[in-house]
């Protein structure tokens, strides 16, 4: 703050001000010093202490977060060292769950993670896209704020509301209409055969993509506000016709960030936990057929937990949560890159 | 005779306009498809939701399976206490690291701080739950609603710090000056100037930081871990609303499924109503980006 001063050359304390002295001048007694002298008593150069207390417990609550992610990622890695130990690498292509025989292997769980995960990008990516696109592109001025708040509060919904209206709701619905309709048209591929429960992989799927439209959605809507309206107008100019001017301006300028938004989205699928534990029916198999049911890394967690007897058991799903940590940390670390190289930090920094 | 030609646009063929069009009706589609399951599970929410809810159901305790009536009274009260607790650690932690970020932060240590806020932000809410279990649950050995607590305020830090540093940063420095100029040590300058300044964003970080871990189940699972009585000592295991609406809800029992719906009606007025209040006051105000 204060600029530098050339050394052996301080200033001098100031002992006089005109326009104080002027107001004294009518009084008796000291002039304008004494003003600044009651500065000095009210004001002495020990209150640095205060600040000082100040910055230090400041400094200390932002040493307290980095302590609890290291706290967090050193507690997973310790109480997970006896599986690790004992399976090492095997312990996440191994198909055995037997906590009966304490044989753990993680990959009925690895596969329910990813397929589903995959399932809901699969669904969300067009969806979010183009909800992105009809926003910032195509919408009356009027209704853009109530979509996008109406989307946003689907961000809002807990897990475990939208796990309970996926087992009421969208099961049946599944079970009774849209699987006996795939199972007819698209049951050659095998992706769709088998009895139609309603629970399973695909529920988890369609629940896990409903989940993060909001997520993809609104990174893919900042990164297209951030392209520069002369891109489009220069399309225009060109007799693009609207979507020509979307594809070639808008979203070839946009695509790594709605890449990075499509990351961040697959980070928040990963490591979804209740409303997939809810639908996806909690089978630890592999099967092709997405109407089977399966079981997640999250899923497996939250479900036996608890009931987990056994320090080889525990330490098994505490490496499980180790594996999703470590798979979430960089797919969001990939995601925000992606998403910063586009908007120049601005979403996540306003003004740094 | 030559005339000049009139540099004329190529007509757009029929083709383009086509796919023009087919490219809107799929923006308009996507936007309603997305739309329709919102829409879905709110009118379900208050369809099934007020169908069961009444008085008892505020008032009183869980039955036992095939009693008819109970209610969630204590998962309510649970609820408020683990929320208070989480509040009471996350809120003091994100506005102080946040203070750190943007007054002190430009070094190192803060690119490192931020980071950190950046990860924990994205971690599973089930990995932070095992955390809180490994460090609270197992030295104590027993569940408690502190230990969820805990695990709540965890996940409300990134947010309240992202937000607080975001807002303080909008401050003017101009502001800074002037009070420093007036002889206004630091420390008071930040509490009662710049901080004061943002408040409103500031406060609008942490309602969103709370909408956001109110509904949190995952956590709680295996912290709070849930309970059929009344308990008002936060270092026992304490019911929760959104635990009590996991466990009923996957539960075969009828009259157990319609007490999930009215708890689950409960959790998303109590959700929304904050996000909603922040979104007025923001759109009130002039502040941009909460």
């Amino acid at each position: 703050m204060n600029p530098p001063q050339p050394l052996g050359e301080l200033p001098k304390p100031v002992t006089s001000i005109p326009a104080l002295a002027k107001v004294d001048a009518g009084r008796k007694g000291p002039v304008a010093t004494s003003v600044l002298a009651k500065i000095r008593q009210s004001h002495p150069r020990s209150s640095r202490m205060p600040d000082a207390v100040f910055r230090l417990v400041v400094i200390l609550t932002a040493v307290s977060v980095f302590a609890i992610v290291v706290l967090v990622v050193w507690e997973l890695i310790a109480k997970s060292q006896l599986s690790l130990h004992r399976f090492g690498i095997k312990f996440f292509f191994g198909k055995e769950w037997d906590p009966v025989n304490d044989n753990f292997g993680a990959l009925p769980f690895v596969y329910g993670t990813l397929v589903s995960s995959f399932l809901a990008l699969l669904l969300a990516v067009p969806l979010s896209v183009g909800v992105a696109v009809f926003i910032t592109e195509m919408c009356p001025q009027g209704l853009r704020s109530i979509i996008s708040f109406l989307v946003e509060l689907l961000a809002a919904i807990p897990s475990v509301i939208y796990g309970l209206w996926a087992i009421f709701v969208l099961a049946p619905l599944l079970r009774d209409y849209v699987e006996p309709l795939l199972a007819k048209t698209l049951g050659w591929t095998g992706l769709f055969t088998g009895p139609a429960y309603g629970l399973g992989m695909l529920a988890a799927g369609i629940i896990l993509a409903i989940m993060i439209v909001p997520i993809i959605a609104s990174i893919t809507r900042e990164v297209l506000v951030a392209v520069p309206q002369n891109q489009r107008e220069a399309v225009l100019a060109l007799g693009a016709t609207r979507w020509e001017m979307i594809r070639v301006g808008v979203l070839r300028n946009a695509r790594i960030g709605i890449v990075g938004g499509v990351i961040l989205g697959l980070g928040r699928a990963l490591g979804e936990t209740m409303a997939v534990t809810m639908v996806i029916g909690n089978r630890p198999d592999i099967t092709k057929s997405l109407f089977a049911p399966g079981y997640t890394m999250a899923s497996v967690i939250a479900n036996e937990f608890s009931e987990a007897t056994g320090d080889m058991y525990l330490s098994a799903l505490i490496e499980i949560g180790l594996a999703l940590f470590i798979v979430t940390l960089i797919v969001n670390a990939l995601a925000r890159l992606l998403v910063w190289t586009i908007t120049g930090g601005q979403t996540a920094r306003a003004n740094a | 005779m030559h005339s000049i030609a009139a540099p004329v646009a190529r007509p757009v063929s029929l083709w383009r306009k086509i796919v023009d069009h087919g490219a809107t009706a799929f923006a308009i589609g996507t936007a309603v498809l997305v739309l329709v399951p919102l829409l879905a599970i709110f009118v379900y929410l208050l369809i099934k939701g007020i169908g069961s809810l009444n008085w008892a159901f505020l008032t009183q305790l869980p039955k036992p399976v095939g009693e008819e009536g109970g209610g969630m009274a204590n998962a309510i009260v649970g609820s408020g206490v683990i929320l208070f607790i989480a509040s009471a650690i996350g809120i003091p932690l994100g506005i102080g690291s946040g203070i750190y970020l943007a007054e002190y932060g430009r070094n190192r240590f803060g690119d490192i701080v931020r980071f950190t806020a950046d990860v924990l932000n994205g971690v599973p809410s089930i990995v932070i739950g095992i955390a809180a279990y490994s460090l609270v649950v197992v030295p104590q050995k027993h569940f408690s609603a502190l230990s969820g607590g805990i695990a709540l305020g965890i996940m409300m830090v990134p947010t309240v710090a992202r937000a607080t540093e975001e807002m303080l940063l909008m401050v003017p420095n101009s502001i800074r000056e002037a009070a420093f100029g007036l002889g206004i040590p630091k420390w008071r300058t930040t509490l009662s100037i710049t901080l004061r300044t943002a408040s409103a964003g500031v406060i609008t970080g942490c309602m969103l930081a709370f909408a956001r871990v109110a509904g949190e189940t995952a956590p709680l699972l295996f912290t709070a871990f849930g309970n059929q009585f009344w308990n008002f000592n936060p270092n026992q295991p304490t019911a929760a609303l959104p635990l009590q609406i996991f466990v009923y809800a996957i539960s075969p029992f009828d009259e157990w499924h319609k007490q999930a719906w009215a708890g689950a009606l409960i959790l998303i007025v109590l959700i929304v109503g904050a996000v909603a209040a922040v979104r007025v006051t923001v759109s009130r105000g002039n502040l941009k980006g909460a």
